[in-house]
This record gives structure tokens, sequence and C-alpha cells, in this order.
């Protein structure tokens, strides 16, 4: 593994106004996974906006963002291939599951073997036969699992999770956590909460927006 | 450049409407003024104006109010409020005309009411329509407007949390209406205020259905300003002109006088707060008058289209018979080779206005997101310029400029016309549902890798094709229903239904009127059917959007 593997973070500092909500210098090692742990309202979802380029009007970021070793800090998010997942599944509501994978399905292939890809990908993740259904007919838990799926389809090089567990059962929360995490070992991910037993179950260290370690 | 997209689009039409507004006053000083002031039917053609336009107004308001004070979560009340919409989609003239068929003196309540009670055998000489007073106009505009405020007000309703403000109300001892008045009316006022003014300035200022239901010797003013405008030698455009500058001024001075009644009417509140009254004793009465007046000017209207309907396919139909003595679709083979040709123009002009408002209003919303620029609120108040503008105030300079364009009476001029109308109609339509559009699915495409255009094309415009299409019919509705401005551009030439529907309202040939009006009826009709279809089609295995679809 080279040092330049992973997200880096240098120096980025976060501001709303002249305010600073966030700073952090730091790097994320693939497979490894870095919980941001701050109350409700703190910054930490503008954390991961930032991150994917896409800060909302009155806020700015300065510092560089790399990601093994590309410099994405100018590149539009459609460009940095830093996957995102939000506490809504966010699964596209007009698209059956498959045209929601196929949307996430990174360009190559010929039509059949992008739809084998996705029977393939939906039978290893307990979802055989579920490309032709409606969203919306699917259980929290199916969504989440299909949400995962797609992000991981695009083929990141990062993954960012907002909260994506808050919103599951707490039975089948565990289970959900579980499968994220087995599925993103190849892959630095940042987890941002402000659940103690999610931060627990990432392994991780726990950091806050400051970067000073925190117990959970 | 892109950027810079919405202000393009608010200078698209702002500029036309105050250019045809000082082109249009020009000519007022050639002598304009002296020959108004010559004119001796002017104070009567005033005070009718201001007199019908306020009069269908403060009706409207107040029967909205009573109608949603007393009847909104009614469980009987949502087959009314389904009604509405359909409602609005019938254009001004043939409400108008379906009225005039329903109240003349040979019309259809007259049938009805002959010989038993009236003992009519003959049409009588009453002026039960074209009246002096203008009492028909007021009707008909209280017909066609209600529906429009009550529609705004169901809409603004949720956000003045009437369930809880009512039964804190009631717990306090409050009668029904009294605990709206004090508790949900002022919140809903303030959002009703842009729809009423616009209901004032139309109301006042309305051609088409004063030329229908309206008195004749004088007519309103704004009638006889399109009367002397529709002289094509241009001798009495001076005096049109001085007319339409003092039109406006009414338009403008009656506003005033509104938001002077607004005072009026918070004085009156404050002061039954004060007295600490309770007024339960009303609201049997309320209840029952919100009812009986709901559902009988609903009815009005349902009777008046039903009447033109029957009356296109009347046979023999004998002045006090109820219904004709046989039907024929001769009214209609007759009327089919130029009712084609119009039918086709109409909706040619129509779905070129519209097609372009809904581009030029797509990529303002798009645009104004996508690089965080929004113009601000005084920008998007001028979206409303074309609905409190009075059309027969900016209409003479519009006029001239396509004279002097060369481009009067070419259909291409009358469609750039209709766009301006169109155009706010389809913004507001859309811009609420464009921009509650949840942006992480967005934000959750652009990390999948997803470009903008992509996300446009592939995400948020089929995600919204239920708000697109009834945008897209409601512009569809608006342009087919101008009245004012295709004749004015037109030239009269551009024979679009509503413009023929009209012509041929003062011949008097029932059954070539009832087709052309049920066709002119038919287009939005038909549009508002397919944006309600669609989605419903396009979406029966996507249950999240099919709940939104049905909502």
């Amino acid at each position: 593994m080279s040092p330049a593997d992973g997200l880096v973070l240098q120096d980025l500092t976060l501001f709303h106004g002249t305010d600073v909500l966030a700073h952090l210098d730091l790097a994320v090692r693939p497979g490894a996974v870095l919980t941001v742990m701050a109350p409700s309202g703190a910054g930490k979802s503008t954390l991961l906006r930032a991150l994917i380029g896409a800060l909302p009007a009155g806020f700015h970021a300065t510092g560089r963002i790399l990601l093994n070793g590309r410099d994405v800090t100018a590149l539009p998010t459609a460009a940095r291939r830093i996957g995102l997942l939000f506490q809504d599944d966010l699964l596209f509501p007009h698209l059956s599951v498959g045209q929601n994978l196929l949307f996430g399905l990174a360009p190559g292939g010929t039509r059949n073997q992008r739809r084998e890809r996705i029977e393939q990908a939906l039978a290893a993740a307990g979802l055989a036969g579920f490309a032709t259904r409606d969203p919306a007919t699917l259980s929290g838990g199916q969504r989440a699992r299909v949400a995962l799926l797609r992000a991981l389809l695009a083929n990141p090089e990062a993954l960012l999770l907002d909260e994506p567990f808050a919103r599951l059962d707490a039975s089948l929360r565990a289970q959900i956590r579980q499968a994220t995490f087995d599925a993103t070992r190849h892959l630095p991910v940042i987890l941002v909460t402000h659940d103690a037993a999610d931060a627990a179950a990432a392994g991780g260290p726990v950091l806050s927006l400051f970067g000073q370690q925190v117990s959970p | 450049m892109v950027s810079a997209l919405p202000w393009l689009a608010l200078t698209m039409f702002a500029l036309p409407m105050l250019a045809g507004l000082v082109v249009g006053f020009a000519p007022a000083l050639d002598g304009g003024f002296a020959a108004l002031a010559e004119w001796r039917g002017l104070s009567r053609a005033v005070a009718l104006s201001a007199g019908t336009g306020l009069a269908a107004t403060v009706v409207s308001l107040g029967l909205t109010a009573l109608i949603v004070a007393m009847l909104h979560d009614r469980p009987g009340f949502a087959p009314l409020r389904r009604m509405l919409s359909p409602l609005l989609a019938v254009p001004h003239a043939a409400a108008a005309l379906g009225l005039a068929f329903l109240l003349a003196p040979s019309g259809w309540i007259a049938r009805l009411l002959s010989p038993w009670a009236t003992g009519w055998r003959q049409p009588p000489d009453l002026m039960t329509l074209n009246d002096p007073m203008g009492l028909a106009l007021t009707l008909g505009l209280v017909a066609k407007e209600m529906p429009f405020l009550l529609l705004m007000a169901l809409a603004a309703l949720p956000a003045c949390a009437p369930a809880p403000r009512l039964l804190l109300g009631s717990a306090l001892g409050h009668g029904r209406l009294s605990a709206f008045a004090v508790g949900v009316w002022p919140a809903l006022y303030a959002r009703l205020r842009l729809p009423v003014m616009a209901v004032l300035a139309y109301g006042m200022t309305t051609v088409e259905m004063a030329m229908i239901l309206g008195p004749g010797l004088p007519p309103t003013l704004s009638v006889q300003i399109a009367d002397w405008l529709s002289d094509a030698s241009l001798r009495h455009l001076p005096v049109a002109s001085a007319a339409a500058i003092l039109q406006l001024s009414l338009v403008l001075a009656a506003m005033l006088l509104w938001r002077g009644g607004e005072g009026l009417g918070r004085a009156l509140l404050r002061g039954h707060i004060a007295r600490g009254a309770r007024a339960t004793g009303t609201d049997a009465m309320a209840t029952r008058a919100a009812q009986g007046l709901g559902f009988g000017l609903a009815g009005v209207l349902a009777l008046s289209l039903a009447g033109l309907a029957l009356w296109s396919v009347a046979g023999d139909w004998q002045f006090p018979a109820a219904l004709p003595r046989g039907l024929t679709l001769q009214p209609w083979t007759r009327a089919l080779p130029a009712l084609t040709d119009s039918l086709w123009l109409t909706t040619a002009i129509a779905l070129g206005a519209t097609g372009v408002a809904l581009a030029v209003v797509l990529a303002s919303l798009q645009f104004e997101q996508g690089w965080g620029q929004s113009p601000g609120r005084w920008a998007e108040r001028t979206l409303y310029l074309p609905l409190l503008l009075p059309q027969i105030a900016v209409m003479p300079g519009l006029q001239v400029i396509a004279l002097r364009l060369g481009v009067e009476g070419t259909p291409l001029a009358v469609m750039a016309v209709h766009l301006l109308f169109v155009l706010p109609y389809v913004f507001l339509s859309l811009a609420p549902a464009f921009r509650g559009w949840d942006h992480r699915h967005g934000l959750t495409a652009a990390t999948l890798g997803a470009s903008p255009a992509r996300i446009f094309w592939r995400l948020r415009l089929p995600i919204l094709l239920g708000p697109v299409l009834t945008a897209a019919a409601l512009g569809v509705a608006v342009s087919a229903g101008q009245y004012l401005p295709t004749l004015m551009v037109g030239g009269g030439r551009v024979g679009t239904l509503t413009v023929e529907a009209v012509a041929l309202s003062s011949g008097g040939n029932r059954r070539l009127i009832g087709a052309f009006a049920i066709s002119q009826l038919a287009l939005p009709a038909l549009a508002f059917a397919l944006a309600l279809a669609v989605p419903r089609w396009v979406f029966a295995n996507r249950r999240a959007l099919l709940a939104e679809a049905e909502r």
C-alpha cells in the first residue's frame, strides 16, 4: 500500500460565513472506517457535502482533498468517485430496482452484460429476482441494501455514510450495518453519526469535527 | 451567460408588457382625452366597469370565505373540490355563452318555468341578459372567479393550520364562523391578496364576458375601448388610448380602495374581538348559506355548460319547450369545415406558446438552482404583472407594435402575445413542485457519476412528469381562452375558437354558438384529462409516484 492510497484530507477547514465548523487533517486508508461524531446540527452532513463538492450556499471550505493520489478538490461531484449514502435510501421512485442499479453501474459493457451484472449483484445481496420490482414495494431493509448496492456498482474509490442506519428498526440495524462494512472492506469509509452504537460497530477511530478523539 | 437565464426570461415578458403600456398611451396625447370627455356614455361606462368588477370581487371573496369557513373539512366537500379544477379550465367566453343561454328571456330558466308558472308562450320582453345594471355580468364573473379564489384558498389553507385553530376557537366558546374569522382568516387572506387583486383587475376590464353578458349602450369601458380599437383605420386610436389610460387608473384606484377596505375589515374584526363576541348563533345559517350558494353556483355553471352541449345537437326547439323535440348532428356537420380550421389553429397556437413557456420556465428553474441564482422576491412579483395589468390597457400598444413590425394578423404574432400570459401561469403552477424536488436525489446521482444534464433528463423531469403536464395543460387552457390579445394582435384575422365563438355570440345562431363553445371547452378539458391520465398510466407500477398523482 503506497502512502498515497485512500482518502486524504489536508488541512480541510469548513466555514459557514466566517465561523469554522470543522477542521480535519488526516488520512483514511482503504478498508478503514473513520467515524465523525457530533451532535445534530453541528455540521456533520455539511462536512460530507464538502467532500463530494456540493456545499450549500453560505458555506465554503479550504484545504485539499486527495483520493488515491488524485487531487479532487476542484473536481465536480460526478468526477470525484466518492459515493454517498444518506439516512433515507433515496431510490429513484420512477425507476425499477434494476433500473436504479443500472443508473449507478459504472459505464461500459453491452446491454446484456450490464443486465447480468445487476442480476449477479442482486443475487449476491440476497435479492435475486428483484430487478423489475417497484422500489416502493420493498421493505426498509431491502431498500437499504439496494441503495448500498447502487452506490458500490458505481465503483467509487471512497464511501461516505451520512447516518445511513438511523431510520432502520433496531432488529435490522445491526444486520445492515454489518453488511455495509463487509461490502466496503476495500474502500476508505467516513461515517458521520451521533449514535454511539454505530460508532462502536464501525471499529475505527472516532473523532470530533475538529479531529479530537471522542469516546463513543 | 447561462446564469443570466432567469433574468432573460423575466425581461422577455416584462419588457413587451411595459412597451405595450408606453406605446399604447402615446396616441392619447393626440386629442384623445378631449374626445373621451365628449363621449356621452363615459360616466356610465366607468361606473359599470368599477361597479361590476368590485361587486363581483366582493361577492366571490365573501362566498369563498364562507365556504372555506363552514365546509372545508366536511366529508361532502371532497366532490365539490374535485369539480373546481375542471371548472377553471372552462374559458371565460364559453362560461359566459352558456350563462347567456341560461339567463336569456328565451333561455333555459324561462323555458323550465313556462308556461306553467309564468304563463309565457312567447319569450318575455325582459332584460334578464345585458341588463343596464350589469347584474348578469356580475353573476357571470362570480360564477367564473369564485371557483378560482376557492381553489387558491384551499391551496393556501394547510399553511394556516385551520384544524388546531378552529379547535382552539371552539374551546374558547367561539362559534365556527367566529373562530374562523378570528383564527384562520387573517393568515389565509394574506396569502389570497394577489389572486384577489387579479380577480379585481380582470372583473373590471373583461371584454368577452362583458360583450356577452353586459349592457350594450353604453357598454363597460373596456368593451368600448375594444370597439374603438377594432376600427381598422385606427381613426379612434387616440380616444381608445386615452380610455385605456383611464381604465388603468380606475383599476389602480380600485386596488387602493380595496386596500382601504382591508383596513375596515381589520377594524371590524378587532371590534368583534374586543367585544368578546362569540357569534355562536350564526353558524347554522352560515352553513346553509354556504351550501346553498356554493352548490347553487356550481349548478348554474353545470347547467350553462349542459345548455351549450344540448343546443349544439338540438333539432327543433320552440320556445316554451324545456327540451328540444329531437337531437341532430346537423349543426356539427355544418360547422365542421370552419370548426376544424379553427380547432387546428387554436391547438397549434396553444401548443406553441405552451411549449416555449415550458422550455423557458424549466430552464430558468433549473439554472436558478444549479447556479444559486435566484431572482429576488420583487423579480418574481414581476411575474404577476400580466395577471394584474388589465389586458385592455396593454393591448393598444401591443397592437401598434405588431402593426409597426408588420406581423399583425399572423398566427405567430398571436402565439408570441399568448406567451406573455401563458408564461406566468406555467411558472406559478410548476415552480413549487420543481423547487420542492428532493435535492438529495440529485446529489446521490452526482456521486454515482451522473452529469447535471443526465440528472435533469433522466431523474428530475420524469419524476416531475405530473406537475409538468399539469402546468402544460394550464398553459393550453390559458392560451385557448385568450380573447382580447388574439383579436387585437390577430387583427381579427386569426380566428381561434374563442374569437369565433365570441363573434358568433351577437348572431343568435345558438346551435352554431353551442358547437363552437363546446369545442373551445373541449381543448383545455382534453389537456387536463391527459395531464391526469398520463402520469397514472406511466407510473401504474410505481406506487410512490402514483400516490402523488392521485393526491
